[in-house]
């Protein structure tokens, strides 16, 4: 869907999105390195379970909701990733705990 | 950086740094007044000027001139002695102007003697069959993408809608290589007759001739399909078709990918659940706040600037920043102001770079049809709710926004109605036959923004505050 610009020179940064290595880079929002993987990062919504992918990318439709290092429902468009950050696709509704 | 604010009090706090804010903070600090400024995004910027201070398109021309602007705003606010909060989320504002902040999972709390709001605005939903599929997104998504990562279209890729923002998009990303397949215009063509009276003033400001080669410059390289009626998406859990009626024929065509904009709304969440009066703009079709001359709102100390007043765009947005700013230090530093701008000269600012904007209202005023959905189109995507399902709970009797909440759960999911309000509110008023002045908005409460019950459990609270919930 997206591909990087050739200028982008910024330095690697590797994240893992359900245990799958995937390299984005610093200053990536963790839904920007998402889309741009080109891996499959549709979530399911809490309500009918219909997949959906960010919508909106500055942090208003909710539609990034995702699983960072183990908190869920956090807005992944507004998370810069880090070095080693743990992603998980959230299907269906938050978890109790998590 | 992410860390709780320094002080407890400050004479002024602004939250949102896009221009607004930036003008906002850099005049209010420069004057002597105490100065924190609340941004929710990683860096300085907000939507207009995104990624400014990161971003990796070095190729200037590609972004723009008027993108590069934002990097004099943001030089001005580093040499004032504001401080500055990045990812720092409000969920909450009163009329004590007392301030709830979330940074970094923890909450902290600030008190300001005044705020300025510059939260800016968001995009208006766009609610057409399929616009809650993955491949479908909204341009300003895919401009924050280009801006903050360099990321650009490469798959079958239509964008759809109307307005300004639209061809800079298609701009852009053809300057940086990105694909795009086709433009769908769903301008309405009476629009063009209606805006005649005023492209005078249009004309003759700094928009006119810029919009012109921009759009010249997309044209020749993208197959423009204007006069668009109905729009849709389709595909089976992934975007696959784009269809859309244009001078009376359907056509279809693949896509991976559908942009879609018409226009921007305020982004009135924060200023709503303080209290703000918000009066319905017929000519804009949005809630607009009650402001006087500086800005200053219905809640005492309380000011908004930038496009969170009105959509004015970035230049009116960095005006009325230092307007709102200026009052404040007036206010509060009566001696300083004298330094400042005279309030003469930035209302005179103002007037120049509000210059052309009915014409702009008038030419992109979205059709009633791809503001108010029918049939099993979704009008709040958290929830999954129809615009069927809202005019059968009209039918038995919903009578508004707040009603409709405890008949379908409307705008009570994650994104607190910021992507179905205005739907709702202009879809009820057609069923009942009322203005959408007369049936009124959600009533918005803090939270603003949802944070964990551990962050909130988290909040220090002395004896009193345990006793007043503990019983016996």
């Amino acid at each position: 869907m997206f591909r990087r610009s050739e200028q982008d020179k910024r330095p690697q940064v590797q994240i893992f999105v359900d245990g799958v290595a995937v390299a984005a880079r610093q200053g990536d929002t963790v839904s920007a390195a998402l889309l741009a993987s080109g891996q499959d990062a549709r979530r399911s919504t809490a309500v009918s379970g219909a997949p959906r992918l960010p919508y909106c990318m500055m942090g208003v439709c909710f539609d990034c909701l995702v699983t960072i290092d183990g908190v869920g429902n956090r807005q992944g468009c507004l998370v810069p990733v880090a070095e080693g950050m743990q992603i998980e696709i959230q299907k269906g509704k938050r978890e109790i705990g998590r | 950086m992410t860390v709780a604010p320094k002080h407890e009090d400050y004479d002024v706090v602004v939250i949102g740094a896009g221009p607004a804010g930036l003008a906002a903070a850099a005049i209010s600090a420069e004057a002597g007044l105490s100065t924190l400024l609340l941004d929710e995004n990683i860096g300085p910027g907000g939507q207009v000027f995104r990624a400014i201070a990161s971003t990796p398109v070095t190729e200037r021309s590609q972004l723009g001139a008027d993108y590069w602007v934002g990097a004099d705003l943001v030089q001005s606010l580093r040499a004032s002695n504001a401080e500055v909060i990045q990812r720092a989320t409000v969920w909450s504002l009163d009329r004590n102007l007392d301030i709830a902040i979330s940074v970094g999972g923890a909450s902290a709390f600030v008190k300001a003697k005044r705020v300025i709001l510059a939260t800016g605005a968001l995009e208006r939903p766009f609610p057409i069959p399929g616009w809650t599929l993955p491949g479908v997104m909204t341009a300003g998504a895919a401009q924050t993408m280009l801006k903050s990562s360099a990321l650009v279209p490469d798959g079958r890729t239509v964008i759809a809608g109307q307005g300004p923002l639209l061809w800079l998009l298609a701009a852009q990303i053809l300057r940086l290589g990105g694909r795009i397949d086709r433009i769908l215009d769903t301008t309405e063509r009476g629009n063009y007759f209606a805006a005649l009276p005023h492209a005078f003033a249009f004309l003759t400001s700094p928009y006119f001739a810029k919009g012109l080669s921009m759009m010249r410059e997309v044209k020749a390289k993208v197959q423009v399909v204007s006069g668009v009626t109905e729009l849709s998406a389709s595909g089976d859990g992934q975007l696959a078709n784009v269809s859309y009626v244009a001078g009376g024929k359907r056509e279809t065509l693949p896509a991976d990918l559908l942009l879609l904009h018409q226009g921007v709304v305020p982004n009135v969440n924060l200023a709503m659940a303080a209290g703000v009066e918000h009066r319905w703009d017929e000519l804009q079709l949005c809630w607009s706040p009650v402001l006087d001359a500086n800005g200053s709102s219905s809640v005492a100390g309380i000011a908004i600037a930038g496009d969170g007043a009105g959509i004015g765009g970035a230049n009116a947005a960095v005006v009325r920043g230092r307007i709102a700013a200026r009052a404040a230090v007036e206010a509060l530093a009566p001696a300083a102001a004298a330094k400042l701008p005279a309030m003469a000269t930035l209302r005179a600012d103002l007037a120049k770079a509000q210059r052309g904007r009915i014409f702009l209202d008038t030419l992109f005023r979205p059709a009633p049809q791809f503001r108010i959905p029918s049939g099993d189109t979704i009008v709040c995507r958290c929830e999954e709710v129809t615009a069927k399902d809202v005019l059968d709970s009209v039918a038995i009797g919903a009578t508004g926004p707040n009603q409709l909440k405890a008949y379908r759960r409307t705008g009570m999911g994650p994104c607190q109605g910021r992507l179905c309000g205005l739907t709702v509110t202009e879809l009820m008023a057609q069923a009942r036959g009322k203005s959408p002045q007369e049936i009124g908005y959600y009533r918005l409460r803090a939270p603003v923004k949802p944070i964990t019950l551990a962050e909130l459990a988290a909040v220090p609270k002395s004896e009193d505050d345990v006793k007043a919930v503990v019983r016996g």
